[in-house]
């Protein structure tokens, strides 16, 4: 099956390069992503797709390997080189085994620009975040604000007590808290990403907590666990989970109202965005420097840090309204 | 006096002051309706814990439960999805599990593994096989049927159904245990393998048996378990079988086989129930909560082992010098 598969895709690659020669004179793009035929990356091509029709003479080479294997994507990437490309955009399956690779892509006068899931330094020019520790610590307690126009009482449910990334992001959140007025955060617990033990923390917080009006997760067991628990609570309507899901997971809990709206990334945002940037870079409107700004089409513009990364954008929002169109997706 | 002995009823007692400690800091926590909430919470505990301790008297133990439970867990999801009618998803997943179990017993019956080896390898499989299952997708509550989930949450006669199949589990293997020959020959392979050949009772066949039953057990939990939370993933009820033997060992169940109870076993799933449903709501740190649950465990085998442990018995008498 497998064989089969690879076999296939070497197929599709060999057809792929030998039809490339007929269109030189466009500016051709790769996005090389962590494997095919996965839900997030097809719609980060699709949004690629929609920056190459904006910017006009880019042809998009959507490609990755079969699994997700930094040796995969080695082969991937030396198959772009020696077609010559003029840039590689990549969500890396290891930071590192893939930068000798790109390193030499490099050198060869490819434009190299890491997303989503980034290669280290030396193996790119500059990465771009899907959204920064403020963005979703500002996103997260906006979620629960937006529909508490009077205030009230919020508690987060996180996953374990020593998780780095949820940690932060809480950080963010408290410090964010101030500009939200009436908006009290009244507890932190901790649900170790354990479907029965945040459960029961959502127990505890309505428990201890009568006047609590929304549930904060920033992981994807929490707040699955969270809305359930309000849901057989009977609660739905009076607390609102939120935070950060995926869609797939949360169609449910949007459809019986126990979540009003979560967020995560756009992917078809960060595939338009990898693309445009991609694009500056290459044809040389934009340099990637500690500080430099590199415009994003239609989602702003990128600033770069002193690491050569940048955060694209507060984490895309999530409801009944347009659940159903990202359900399938990812 | 001689009650107190009585090591469930001196349990009972300890669980009765834990909620009563409790109710001092938070006084809705013994509402009628919280302690509901609390025993149906604990029911999967319960289930388990009663399987387990089956296995722990024929001198085994069974690390792959949790494992069990969520491959049944999922694979109920799955003919849930496909639209298998709700009696005969609950019927696969109770032989399904029994026959996981199976695979336990007779390798420890036929190739006379050590139960802990072989349990911890089938643990790993049986996760290893929801990921080729669905390749490390998961199902989710809109995936699910209306039915599906709503059974364990059902009321009836003020119980939810999850509590009533513990209850129903814990009558059945009570009268089980201390009724029958069955229930008898595991008291009897643990406590004595050697005596128990002698009377004509087939050491490997019991253990295998005792797994079957932990395992089928592990597979209807995994559909309550799948149906109360609303979501199936490769790691549901990750780490719980350590949750499963610490309540066995609260419980009393020597470890060495031979020795325990059904109430003593879920006198020990409600001890840390109790506590697992208290730390949210009296307000310690997490980083205290840990601790507390493992001192519980610690506490509960020191006082096993003072209390089982044999009085010396004198071969020689002193020599009283003439």
């Amino acid at each position: 099956m497998s064989i089969i598969k690879k076999a296939l895709a070497t197929a599709a690659m060999t057809t792929a390069l030998m039809a490339q020669p007929a269109l030189a004179d466009d500016m051709r793009i790769a996005l090389v992503v962590k494997a095919l035929g996965i839900g997030f990356f097809e719609a980060a091509a699709r949004g690629a797709e929609e920056a190459a029709a904006e910017l006009g003479g880019v042809e998009i080479i959507y490609t990755g390997p079969t699994s997700t294997t930094a040796e995969g994507q080695i082969e991937v990437i030396n198959a772009l080189i020696a077609q010559g490309v003029d840039a590689i955009a990549i969500s890396a399956n290891d930071p590192d085994a893939v930068a000798p690779a790109l390193r030499r892509a490099m050198d060869r006068g490819i434009t190299v620009i890491s997303w989503d899931s980034g290669v280290a330094p030396e193996g790119r020019q500059m990465h771009l975040n899907p959204s920064s520790p403020e963005l979703i610590g500002n996103t997260i307690i906006r979620l629960a604000a937006d529909h508490l126009p009077d205030g009230g009482d919020v508690a987060i449910l996180s996953a374990t007590s020593t998780s780095t990334n949820q940690n932060i992001w809480i950080e963010e959140a408290t410090k964010a808290l101030p500009n939200f007025p009436g908006i009290n955060l009244v507890a932190t617990v901790y649900g170790d990403d354990l479907a029965d033990k945040s459960y029961r923390e959502a127990q505890g917080l309505m428990q201890t907590y009568p006047d609590l009006r929304a549930i904060i997760a920033p992981t994807t067991v929490g707040i699955l666990a969270a809305s359930q628990a309000v849901t057989d609570a009977g609660k739905i309507g009076e607390i609102n989970v939120t935070g950060l899901g995926l869609p797939s997971e949360m169609a449910g809990a949007v459809e019986s109202g126990a979540t009003l709206s979560f967020a995560i990334w756009n992917p078809v945002d960060l595939g338009y965005a990898a693309t445009m940037i991609a694009h500056g870079l290459a044809s040389g409107n934009a340099t990637a420097e500690p500080g430099a700004s590199i415009p994003m089409g239609r989602i702003g513009d990128a600033v770069l840090d002193d690491n050569n990364e940048a955060a694209m954008s507060d984490p895309f929002t999530y409801d009944a309204s347009n659940i159903d169109e990202f359900k399938s997706i990812f | 006096m001689n009650i107190l002995k009585n090591r469930d009823v001196l349990l009972a007692f300890a669980l009765v002051l834990l909620i009563g400690g409790v109710a001092m800091r938070f006084p809705a926590f013994v509402r009628p309706a919280n302690l509901v909430n609390v025993f149906n919470d604990t029911s999967p505990l319960i289930l388990l814990a009663i399987g387990q301790m089956i296995v722990i008297l024929t001198k085994c133990i069974d690390l792959s439960v949790a494992a069990n439970l969520a491959l049944c867990g999922m694979a109920a999801a799955l003919l849930n999805g496909m639209g298998l009618p709700l009696p005969l998803i609950l019927l696969a997943a109770v032989l399904m599990g029994g026959a996981l179990g199976a695979v336990n017993g007779l390798l420890v019956w036929k190739l006379g593994i050590p139960s802990i080896v072989v349990t911890l390898g089938t643990m790993t499989i049986f996760r290893g096989s929801i990921f080729l299952m669905t390749g490390g997708a998961w199902v989710n509550a809109h995936q699910m049927s209306d039915g599906f989930k709503a059974l364990p949450r059902m009321v009836i006669l003020g119980l939810p159904v999850m509590s009533w199949v513990a209850l129903a589990a814990i009558a059945l293997f009570s009268v089980i245990l201390t009724r029958t020959p069955l229930g008898r020959s595991f008291y009897a392979v643990g406590g004595n393998p050697h005596a128990a050949v002698y009377t004509g009772i087939d050491v490997g066949r019991t253990q295998c048996i005792a797994f079957m039953i932990s395992g089928a057990l592990a597979g209807l939990t995994g559909y309550l378990w799948v149906a109360r939370y609303a979501v199936a993933y490769v790691d549901i009820a990750g780490g719980f079988e350590l949750q499963v033997v610490a309540a066995c060992v609260i419980g009393g169940i020597a470890i060495v086989g031979g020795a325990g109870s059904v109430i003593g076993a879920v006198l020990g799933a409600l001890f840390l129930g109790v506590i697992n449903n208290a730390l949210p709501v009296i307000g310690i740190s997490p980083f205290w909560q840990m601790a507390i649950s493992g001192s519980a465990i610690v506490i509960a085998v020191a006082l096993n082992a003072t209390q089982n442990r044999p009085k010396g018995r004198i071969i020689l008498k002193e020599v009283t010098p003439t």
